[in-house]
This record gives C-alpha cells, sequence and structure tokens, in this order.
C-alpha cells in the first residue's frame, strides 16, 4: 500500500490519541485507587480553557502549561474533598463537572474574550512545535518505510511523545514501586490497607493529584497542538473515549494505550473511509461514518458484556471508604 | 470519625435540600459577579423572565414538561438501585420512535388515534433503548452507568446515520425529516386555550405538558400503590429482602429500567410532536442531564421533581430572557449553574449535613441526647 | 506443654481494664496476665467482653482506664501500627486479603524493605522462607490469594503478622473454617511457635482446643474475668461452671415443668431428603441433611453455629438451591415434590403455607427504611389479600392488618407509619413473626425460625417463646434453628443436633440427657460411657451453644 498513505494515517492515529491517552492514564491511576473518574470531559475542558486563556493574556508557553496543570490539580482535589474526604457520589460528582465545565468555560470565555467563547488564536511562538523533523527529512528518503516512519512517527510535538513516555512510566509505578503496590491495594481491599497502617485518603488523594495533572496535560495538548485556540466544547466526548479505552484496556496502563491508538484510528480512519465504498462481499455501498463513530463505544458495551474476555474492576471502586471502627 | 445523630427527617427532606441549593445559588452568583453582572439584578431579571409574563410562563413550563420527564426516568431506576444515565440517547430513541409513527401513519390517521399511538411508540423505543444496558447489568453485571453513557453516544450516532441517509427530507438542506402531518402535532396550548375561550400567546407550550402531570401521577401511584412499585423499590433498598420475599432482583431491575426508558422516550412527543413537528439531529439538548439534577434535588419523589423541573424550566427560560437582555449574558451560566446544582445536592449532599445535625443540635439540646441507632449489641 | 519461666515479666498485663459502649459495660475491670512464650486461652460467651479486650490490646479501640504492660514496659496502645511496633499480631476471623495480588505482595504490604518492587520482593523472600522453614508453615508466595484454599490463607495470615516481628499472637476463632485435618496442622505450627518463644494469645470457644493446646486460661462472662489459671489446675468441668453457671440444666428443667403437647404429631408436613450443598471455596455445609417435621411439634435444630443450620434455613425456605436432595411439602393432593434441578422458591414456599422468620432480620426480613405498614406485608405483598388483580396495593387493609398484628404481638410503638429501623430489636422481631403468623390468608402449617430471639430483650423473649408454642399447639410445625441450648431445650419436643453437615443424631426432649445430647454433640469421637468425658463434652458444647 501507499506508504505516504500508511505514515499519513498513522501520524493522524497519534494525534487524535495523544489526549485520549492522557486521559486515559490519569483515569487508570484514579479508578486503580477505587475512585471512579466520570469528570475526565470536564477537566479536559477546563483545563483546555485554562491554556488557552493564559495563553492568550501572557503569550507564554509555560504559563499556559501551568494553568493547565494548575487547574487539572484543583479539579482533581475536589473531586477528592467531595469523594474521599467525605463520602459524595463520585459518579454524580464526574456529571457534575462537566456540566460545571460545559457551562463555566464559555461563560468565562464570552466575559475576558468576547469572541462567542473561543480564546483568541494563540500565535505559534505559543503553541508547541513538531519536534525532530530534521530527521523525519533525512529519514524521508530512505525506502522500505523510511517514509512511514518520518511521516507516521516523527515531527509531532513535543506532548505526543511525552503521552507515549508516560504509559511506561504509570505502568512502572503502578507495577514495579511500592507506592504502586499500595495504591493497587487500595482499590482492591481499603480495609486491609487501613489494617496495615497506610493511609487510604492519602494514596487516593496521591492518585488524584496524579489524575489531575494528566487531564491538564490532555487539556492543554488541545489548545498547544491540536487547535490554536480554545473552542467551545472542544472535548466533544473524548473524555468519555478514554473513560471507554480504560474499560476496553482492563484498567491497564499498556492495555489503554493500545484502546486509545484503536480508537484513534477509528477516528482517524473514518475521515478517511468516508465515500469509500465497501467490497461487494460486505454488500456493497458506502461504510456510514457513524458506525465507526460508534464502534469505540459499541465494543466497550460488547467487552463490559463479557464477550470478549473478563472485564473486572477494581474491587473497591466506587465504593467510599469509611472506617468501620 | 463519629457520625452525627440522625437529622430528623424535616432537615434531611426539606432544609439540607435548600441548603445545597442557596450553595449552589450562591457559587453561581460569584461567577456572575465574576463576569462582571450585578447577581441581584441578574436574578431579578431572571424571574422576571420566567414568570413576569404569560409568554414567559408558558415557556418556563414548556421547558418543565421535558425535564418532568427525564426527572421520573431518573428516579424510577433510582428506586430499583440503578443511576440510569442514558437518559438522553432514551429520549432520542424515543423521539425517533414517535417521529416514524407520525410519518409513516400521520396521513391516515385522525389525531385522536394517532397521537396516543406516538406516545405509546415513544415510550415503546425508549423502553427498547434501556433494555440493552438494563439486561446487561442484571444478566452480566456489566455496570449500568458505563453502559448507558456509552449507549447515548451510539444512539447520537444512530439518529445522525437514519437521518442523513434514510430519512432525510430531500427538499430541505438541513438535516432534519420532513414536517409531520396535521395530525401527528401535539396542539399548542394557546389553541386549546382558545378553545376554551381564553387569549393566550403562542409558545412551544402544547398539551404534552397535561402528559407530563399525568406521568408524574402515574408514577406517584406506581411506586407507591401498587405492589409492582413495591417490589421495585424492595429491591432499590435490599435485594437480600427482595429475594426473601420472592421478588426476582434481576428482572425487577429490568422492569425498572424500562419504564425509566419509557418515560424518557416521551420528550419526543414534547419536542418533536409538540413544537418542532419534525425529527431533527439534536432536540434533546442536554435535558437527559438537567434531568438528573432535577432528579437529585428533588429526592426522587414525583412532587419534589415537579417542582424541581419548574425551577429549572425557570431557570432555563429566565437564561434565556437575560441573554436578549444583557449583552455578556449567556445561556450557558444555565449550564453552570445546573453543574453546581449537581454538585452540591448531589456529590456534596452530604457535606453540610454534619453542619446543620450540630447547629440542630445547639439549638435544641434535648434532641441531642438522642443516641444515634445501632449501638453496639456485644 | 511449656512452662512458664517464673521472674520474666509477663509478655502481657493488662490491669483494671474498663470499657464502655453507651449503655454496655463490654470490660469491668478486668485483668490478663499472660506469661511469655505460652499459649493463652481466653473462653467466654458472645458478649462476655473477650473480643473488646483484644481489641483494645491491639489498637482497635482504647480503654477507658486501666493500665497494659508489655513485657514488663507500661505502653500505649492508640492504634494497630503501635501494637505492631510492640510486637503484636492478630490473625482476624475475617482474612484481610486482596485477592488479586500475591501472597508476597499481601505479605509485605506497607512494610515493604525498599521502594523498588522487585528489590523489595527479594529481600521478603528471603526473610520470609527462612520463616517458613522456622515455622514450619508453607505457603505458595507467588501464587494469587484468590487461588489459594482457606488454610493456606490462613497460614498466610499468621506469616503476616510474624514478618512484622509479632512476638505475641492474637488468633479468633482460628479454627473457625478449618477442616479437621487443617486444624491439626495448625495446631502443630502453632505448639511449634510456642515453643520458640512466641505468646500465644489464643480466642475460641472450642474447649477441646483450649484443652489440646493451652497453657493457661481466662475465662470471661459479662464482661469481667471469673476463672484464670494454669490449665493443669482446673478441669473441665469447673471451667463450664464458671461459664455457663448451671445454666446446662436450666433448659431441661424448665422443659420438664412444661406440660407436654397432649396431642401425638400428626402428618408429615414437610419431608427433605438428602441435601447436599458445597459453597464456592468446596467445603461440604450440607453433606446428606435429612428429616421431617410433623405437625403439632417444634423440631430443634441445635449444634454450634456454623455447622450447617443457616445453610439449611436457607433450601428449606426456597432462598438457596442445594445441589442434591429432594423435598416434599404439603400434605394430601396439595403436597408438592421438589428435587435438586427444580427447587423451591421463597413465593411458592408461601404459597405452599411455609413461613421463614430469617436468622437476619435487618438484612432479609425487614426492609428498615420501609414504614412499618410496608413491611408488614413483605414476602406477601401480591396475595389478593393486599393486592387487587391488577396490582393495586389494598393500603386500607394492610394498615389495619398491621395494626391488628402489632395488637396481637404487643409490638410497641403501635404505630403501623413509624419506620421499621425505629422500633428496638424486640419490636421488630415481634413484628416479623407476626407478619409470618398473621399475613398469610390461612395460618402457616410450617414455619421455619432462624434466631428467633437474638438481639430481643427478655420480656419479648417469653413472649416470642409463647406464640411459638401456640403455633404448635394449633397443629403447626415449627423448625427452631437457634445457638442458644437453653431455648431449644425450653421449646422443643424433638432435638436433632447437627455437626459438620450432617445430622449427628436425634432425641425426643424427655431424653435429652446430657450424656446423650453430649455424645451426639461433641461428635463420634468422643462416644465414650464415661459420664465424666460426656458431660464434659456436652459442657463443651453448651458452652459453645451460647458463645454465639
Amino acid at each position: 500500500m501507499d506508504e505516504a498513505l500508511i505514515g499519513g494515517l498513522l501520524a493522524s492515529t497519534l494525534r487524535v490519541s495523544t489526549p485520549l491517552i492522557l486521559c486515559a492514564l490519569a483515569a487508570v491511576l484514579s479508578e486503580r485507587s477505587g475512585v471512579i473518574d466520570l469528570g475526565l470531559e470536564g477537566k479536559m475542558l477546563l483545563t483546555a480553557f485554562a491554556a488557552g486563556a493564559v495563553g492568550a493574556v501572557t503569550g507564554s508557553l509555560p504559563l499556559a502549561l501551568m494553568a493547565a496543570l494548575v487547574v487539572g490539580l484543583a479539579l482533581s482535589m475536589l473531586h477528592g474533598y467531595a469523594c474521599v474526604s467525605h463520602t459524595g457520589d463520585q459518579v454524580v460528582l464526574g456529571m457534575a463537572l462537566t456540566m460545571i465545565a460545559a457551562g463555566l468555560t464559555i461563560v468565562l470565555g464570552i466575559a475576558w474574550f468576547k469572541q462567542g467563547g473561543q480564546t483568541p488564536p494563540l500565535p505559534d511562538a505559543v503553541r508547541l512545535t513538531p519536534l525532530l523533523t530534521g530527521l523525519a527529512a533525512w529519514l524521508q528518503g530512505l525506502p522500505m518505510g523510511g517514509r512511514v516512519i518520518a511521516g507516521g512517527l516523527l515531527g509531532h510535538n513535543g506532548l505526543v511523545y511525552l503521552a507515549l513516555a508516560l504509559v511506561p512510566l504509570v505502568w512502572w509505578v503502578l507495577y514495579r514501586t511500592r507506592v504502586g503496590l499500595r495504591l493497587r491495594a487500595t482499590g482492591e481491599n481499603p480495609a486491609m490497607v487501613d489494617a496495615a497502617g497506610l493511609s487510604v485518603k492519602g494514596l487516593r488523594y496521591g492518585a488524584l493529584a496524579a489524575n489531575g495533572l494528566l487531564c491538564g496535560l490532555a487539556g492543554s495538548y488541545l489548545v498547544l497542538a491540536q487547535n490554536a485556540n480554545f473552542v467551545p466544547n472542544m472535548t466533544a466526548g473524548r473524555g468519555y473515549m478514554a473513560l471507554a479505552a480504560m474499560i476496553f484496556g482492563k484498567w491497564h496502563p499498556v492495555g489503554a494505550l493500545w484502546a486509545c491508538l484503536l480508537f484513534g484510528f477509528l477516528d482517524a480512519a473514518a475521515i478517511r473511509l468516508q465515500g469509500v465504498s465497501l467490497p461487494q462481499a460486505l454488500g456493497g455501498g458506502a461504510v456510514p461514518v457513524q458506525a465507526i463513530q460508534a464502534l469505540p463505544y459499541v465494543l466497550t458495551v460488547v467487552l463490559l458484556a463479557g464477550f470478549i474476555g473478563r472485564s473486572r474492576a477494581p474491587a473497591a471502586l466506587g465504593v467510599p471508604y469509611v472506617k468501620a471502627r | 470519625m463519629s457520625r452525627p445523630a440522625e437529622l430528623p427527617r424535616w432537615i434531611d427532606l426539606g432544609l439540607l435540600p435548600l441548603v445545597n441549593l442557596a450553595m449552589a445559588l450562591g457559587v453561581c452568583g460569584v461567577v456572575v459577579a465574576v463576569v462582571g453582572l450585578d447577581p441581584l439584578q441578574v436574578l431579578a431579571l431572571l424571574l422576571k423572565g420566567a414568570f413576569g409574563s404569560r409568554a414567559g410562563l408558558s415557556y418556563t413550563l414548556y421547558y418543565a414538561t421535558t425535564f418532568v420527564f427525564t426527572g421520573l426516568a431518573v428516579a424510577v431506576a433510582f428506586h430499583g438501585g440503578l443511576f440510569n444515565i442514558g437518559g438522553e440517547g432514551q429520549a432520542m430513541i424515543g423521539g425517533l420512535g414517535c417521529s416514524l409513527v407520525a410519518l409513516a401513519l400521520g396521513n391516515q390517521l385522525p389525531a385522536l388515534v394517532l397521537l396516543p399511538l406516538m406516545v405509546a411508540a415513544a415510550m415503546v423505543f425508549g423502553a427498547a433503548w434501556a433494555a440493552v444496558p438494563a439486561a446487561l447489568q442484571a444478566w452480566r453485571g456489566s455496570h449500568v452507568v458505563i453502559t448507558t453513557i456509552m449507549f447515548n453516544f451510539i444512539a447520537s450516532a444512530l439518529l445522525a446515520y437514519l437521518l442523513v441517509n434514510l430519512l432525510k427530507d430531500p427538499g430541505s438542506m438541513s438535516i432534519e425529516t420532513g414536517p409531520f402531518p396535521q395530525a401527528a402535532q401535539m396542539p399548542g396550548m394557546h389553541l386549546v386555550l382558545a378553545a376554551l375561550g381564553l387569549d393566550w400567546p403562542r409558545t412551544p407550550l402544547n398539551l404534552s405538558v397535561l402528559l407530563a402531570a399525568g406521568a408524574a401521577l402515574a408514577v406517584t401511584l406506581f411506586l407507591w400503590r401498587t405492589q409492582a412499585g413495591y417490589a421495585l423499590r424492595t429491591v432499590g433498598f435490599s435485594p437480600a429482602a427482595a429475594h426473601y420475599a420472592g421478588i426476582p432482583p434481576r428482572r425487577q431491575v429490568v422492569v425498572g429500567m424500562l419504564i425509566s426508558g419509557a418515560l424518557a422516550g416521551l420528550v419526543g412527543i414534547n419536542e418533536l410532536a409538540g413544537v418542532q413537528h419534525r425529527l431533527l439531529l439534536d432536540y434533546v439538548m442536554g435535558a437527559g442531564f438537567t434531568g438528573i439534577a432535577v432528579s437529585l434535588i428533588g429526592r426522587n419523589h414525583p412532587l419534589g421533581i415537579v417542582l424541581a423541573s419548574l425551577l429549572f424550566g425557570a431557570i432555563y427560560q429566565g437564561g434565556a430572557e437575560l441573554a436578549f437582555e444583557i449583552p455578556g449574558f449567556s445561556r450557558d451560566m444555565v449550564t453552570t449553574l445546573q453543574g453546581l446544582i449537581v454538585l452540591f445536592s448531589g456529590a456534596m449532599a452530604q457535606v453540610a449535613a454534619p453542619g446543620l445535625a450540630r447547629l440542630y443540635g445547639w439549638l435544641r439540646p434535648a434532641a441531642r441526647l438522642q443516641a444515634a441507632p445501632g449501638a453496639a449489641s456485644g | 506443654m511449656s512452662t512458664p519461666q517464673p521472674g520474666r515479666a509477663p509478655a502481657v498485663l493488662m490491669q483494671g481494664i474498663h470499657k464502655r459502649f453507651g449503655a454496655v459495660q463490654a470490660n469491668r475491670d478486668v485483668t490478663l496476665t499472660v506469661a511469655a512464650g505460652t499459649a493463652h486461652g481466653i473462653v467466654g460467651e458472645n458478649g462476655a467482653g473477650k473480643s473488646t479486650l483484644m481489641a483494645i490490646l491491639y489498637g482497635f479501640y482504647q480503654a477507658d482506664s486501666g493500665t497494659i504492660a508489655i513485657s514488663g514496659q507500661a505502653v500505649q496502645i492508640p492504634g494497630s501500627k503501635e501494637a505492631i511496633a510492640l510486637g503484636i499480631g492478630m490473625v482476624h476471623q475475617h482474612f484481610m486479603l486482596v485477592e488479586s495480588l500475591s501472597a508476597l505482595d499481601n505479605i509485605m504490604l506497607g512494610a515493604e524493605p525498599d521502594w523498588r518492587l522487585h528489590v523489595a520482593r527479594a529481600q521478603v523472600r528471603g526473610a520470609l522462607d527462612a520463616l517458613m522453614t522456622e515455622t514450619g508453615l508453607q505457603v505458595r508466595l507467588d501464587a494469587a490469594v484468590e487461588d489459594l484454599p482457606v488454610g493456606e490463607r490462613q497460614r498466610l495470615e499468621i506469616l503476616k503478622a510474624l514478618y512484622r516481628g509479632a512476638r505475641i499472637l492474637i488468633l479468633d476463632e482460628p479454627t473457625a473454617v478449618l477442616t479437621p485435618q487443617e486444624t491439626e496442622a495448625l495446631f502443630v505450627t502453632l505448639r511449634r511457635l510456642r515453643d520458640a518463644g512466641t505468646t500465644l494469645l489464643l480466642i475460641t470457644h472450642k474447649l477441646k482446643e483450649i484443652m489440646a493446646l493451652c497453657d493457661a486460661v481466662t475465662v470471661m462472662r459479662q464482661g469481667a474475668v471469673v476463672f484464670d489459671g494454669p490449665i493443669a489446675d482446673c478441669s473441665l468441668d469447673q471451667l463450664a461452671e464458671a461459664m455457663v453457671g448451671r445454666r446446662v440444666n436450666m433448659g431441661r428443667d424448665a422443659a420438664a415443668k412444661l406440660p407436654t403437647s397432649a396431642a401425638a404429631p400428626g402428618a408429615t408436613l414437610l419431608a427433605a431428603q438428602g441435601l447436599h450443598w458445597r459453597d464456592a471455596m468446596g467445603v461440604a455445609r450440607l453433606a446428606g441433611v435429612s428429616l421431617a417435621l410433623r405437625a403439632g411439634e417444634i423440631v430443634g435444630i441445635a449444634g454450634v453455629s456454623g455447622n450447617g443450620q443457616s445453610e439449611l434455613l436457607a433450601m428449606l425456605s426456597g432462598m438457596a438451591t442445594p445441589q442434591a436432595g429432594t423435598l416434599a411439602l404439603g400434605t394430601g393432593a396439595a403436597a408438592r415434590r421438589f428435587d435438586a434441578a427444580h427447587w423451591l422458591d421463597p413465593s411458592t414456599a408461601r404459597r405452599l403455607g411455609l413461613a421463614h422468620v430469617p436468622e437476619d432480620r435487618h438484612r432479609c426480613g425487614m426492609v428498615l427504611p420501609f414504614a412499618a405498614w410496608e413491611t408488614a406485608e413483605l414476602g406477601y405483598q401480591r396475595s389478593p389479600r393486599f393486592a387487587s388483580a391488577w396490582g393495586w396495593m389494598k393500603r386500607a387493609v394492610m394498615r389495619q392488618a398491621t395494626t391488628d398484628m402489632m395488637a396481637a404481638y404487643d409490638v410497641r410503638p403501635r404505630d403501623p407509619d413509624l419506620r421499621a429501623s425505629t422500633f428496638s430489636g424486640g419490636n421488630q422481631q415481634k413484628l416479623v413473626l407476626a407478619r409470618e403468623a398473621l399475613a398469610p390468608a390461612t395460618p402457616p402449617s410450617v414455619l421455619l425460625v432462624g434466631q428467633p430471639t437474638r438481639g430481643v430483650d427478655i420480656g419479648a423473649i417469653e413472649f416470642i417463646h409463647g406464640r411459638l408454642r401456640a403455633m404448635r399447639d394449633a397443629g403447626g410445625a415449627v423448625l427452631l434453628v437457634s445457638s442458644e441450648l437453653d431455648e431449644i431445650l425450653a421449646l422443643a419436643d424433638r432435638v436433632l443436633v447437627m455437626d459438620r453437615g450432617r445430622i449427628a443424631g436425634e432425641l425426643a426432649i424427655a431424653d435429652c440427657t446430657e450424656a446423650a445430647l453430649g455424645r451426639l454433640m461433641a461428635g463420634a469421637e468422643a462416644e465414650s460411657t464415661d459420664p465424666v468425658a460426656a458431660g464434659a463434652a456436652v459442657a463443651a458444647v453448651a458452652i459453645g451453644q451460647v458463645m454465639r
């Protein structure tokens, strides 16, 4: 097949998957510690707005990034206050955060920038630049896949590579460090962790803090790399898709990565497959783009129904921990 | 951390929700101030816009109608112990159902037969959309919260596919069907009142408002006056007691969700048969999520839901008026307030409870001596 | 048995411990002296205060007053962390393990020596291998806990405590979930630990185990210590009497005074044959139980709790399905037979005239947030009496029925609109019993009742006993499962003894002598003509009865 096409598809996939990967990793950490995170959509939206707003006002990339991280952290701490320190319903809190974010971003956007909710476009200096372009140019000429690698894997901005690098990092923390072991135990049997003399609250807040920072990265990606500014409701359901990817990946960071790449691929392919005819063997006609759009969600339901392997959530997920004695 | 003495019922059901509502309004007021507007002026204009004119009142009731349907949907599922977040998708598919009937039979049947048929179709389609997540939860243990969220997205994709490819009106540029035949249109209240001799401005308010009132009444009777409702509530409180009583918990869960989906499906009657008179893409516009907020404040009781729906209807209508009157005010403030209400009345509902209990104990020392139930029996 | 070394400070010295929970004085001036390197048994009935005392030692609670000294040093134990630091370890009755993690990870959780897991695991493995060789405890360290059988999980819990340096090990009812072979293996391990210098504190109600393993014993009753001393210095009779008083004889005396029911038992109303059931862990909870209930009799199921009584009730009421066995319910034309493939369900049971007062009234028997009049129809909500043909609830009828029930069974306060949770334990139980007796259209022919007077005050106990007798006299059959032996002896016409999932034997109430009951309850191996041993056995079981 056409190398340029493969390369292009690969590049699109990575670009689309990056915010998904970051949010899915955030969800993995939170849910592995026992706290449901349905607020990914809202966190991503508000952090994107923060990055866009601060970037437009200060003209500084580091400040915009910092703003997104701070807002993400604050939202996750609110999440913790309501659900870990108090026994608030985690599902409801997630919904609340998403609703508030949807409204607040536009309200503040209109008030501050008067552009119908958008933030002003950010100049290139404030946005993330493609990296490794020199290497890409050199590899272009190579036969046997050079164009695939050059076009597909190189030339992305820093956040894409960071997201990919964070996957093994999160995996390593969860499965190879002491704190990861304790975190996983908290999501399965918090009473035991408590009896062992550890702080369930501390571990959950820690997971939520990491969750907030990762969501901040996801939000900033939307504004600093993907678009050039914040647009109302720009997350378009990707927070939920990340949640689906996490479930599809069975709450494992590497599984989540593959699921995000799959969903990202479907998204990227959908645009290209539009108008392409199905072979006669499958009945002919055009591929309905809505079918591809719905595929990630359908796949997740099929997985949850237990038809593709077993999907086991952390045993204490969603149950607020109250000291028994 | 010791648990405070149980709050008396009147505080738990009456005062605490009001306190939570006040907190939400307070934070919203802060946001309004940050945006540079006067919170009190905004509040006054909101109330005027919602209730100050016949047209405004009608719009408020029209919005409230949709919220009653989605709020009841969430409440019924909740009484069965399930959180139905799929109201959005169920409303979409319910609307699809009534539209199909309208388009297929609209020219052949009189309104008196057609409209009830459309109502039935909306309920059946809405219930069908809730059936799969319900069955998966009951028999495969798949978490209904996640599956219903997924089904919301699938519904949206399905509706888009059908509208774009099969149902689209060839003569129109927008993604919608052709107009419903006259018989398939729910009469507007202005027409009904005119027939009774009253002059009323033309607004989207239509007969569905009576349907909503009827639904609220029906749900109340169902939950507390029928043995099926009793069974549902038993399962919601204690699956073990339900099993003891010979009530199959799994079947009950599915029944609860089916009723829930059917109620959500009725949104289609209000919005499509009553106002739009055609099927279009995004007519639910988040009503499913507002239903969650409504049910939370309304404490899952139909009466509370009706009142909360009126509250939200007023907020939506007042918000729309405000958007006209005050430059710089956008309708998204309403979404923000809605989210804040869900936050304070839902996720953080019990945060104020210990404070209230302490206050109550301080004001009424006799109440403090009442020992918390469930002391150690050894 | 090891002899305590004189002159060495006791491993544990708790003096003057008082602890009150609301109105209940759980510990009353308790003094406990445990010599180092010995196995010390703590026995007492449910509510005697032994669990509270150990919870104070392990830091779960703080005593209201009193002192604790570990190895001669006065200490404060504000939490389990401090207890662990002092070398106190606890093996709980319900294991605290994360099933999806490996045994090794479970042991080291919270005490990992290094922040890198592979390094930590290597270090811990080394220490554990040494520990396992030294103590003889064998656990597969790399297996996931969910794959380990119960006995191995318990060894894992012990290893967990030892790894944290426990020199004083508290074991709470360790043999409750073990098979006899596993129990033997555990004892071998515990003796080895004791001989190596670990101090053992054994909370158990099984006198046989105390006599087999312990060097000294403390008996508690109603929050106070009633006996304390070396095992060598006491006999079983002394222990039994200290703990139970003359309770063993009390029940039979009471029964002897009551008029025997005038009519001989009538037709067979319920016949169960060969019920078998294994739980999820593969343990046989019912191993071939057969019994028959006849009209006009109360059959008591005696035996230490946990020998299949709860499972038997679940099967007979239709709430659970056995893996093998048959059931015949009803008489004459209305009789129905059920086998394991098509078993009874609760609604069918009710329709066939079977009523059930469950052991756990809060979880199954009532819906606490419901008003009394709503919970008073639980199970009968579809009967024509309470619901019309199209499912409409006859609220007025139900409220009236509830008022009548409350009057007939003296439930107070007599308000059907009050939430079920606000009634006291005794009144709740009376309401449940009233419902089972009066809600059906015709009085039930068979009543299954589990722990009828658990958590019930004295006055209500008498009332409930009277009602059960009345049901029997009216021609019904009552199956009474109770962990209170005196309750069984006071009410039953026949006593069936359950032991390890089977009916060990049956005795008519008049034949219930200490020797006969003891022989059955202690199991076949205690079969002997020695009256002292038989008496000791029945004392052991009686103690066991009232313990739970």
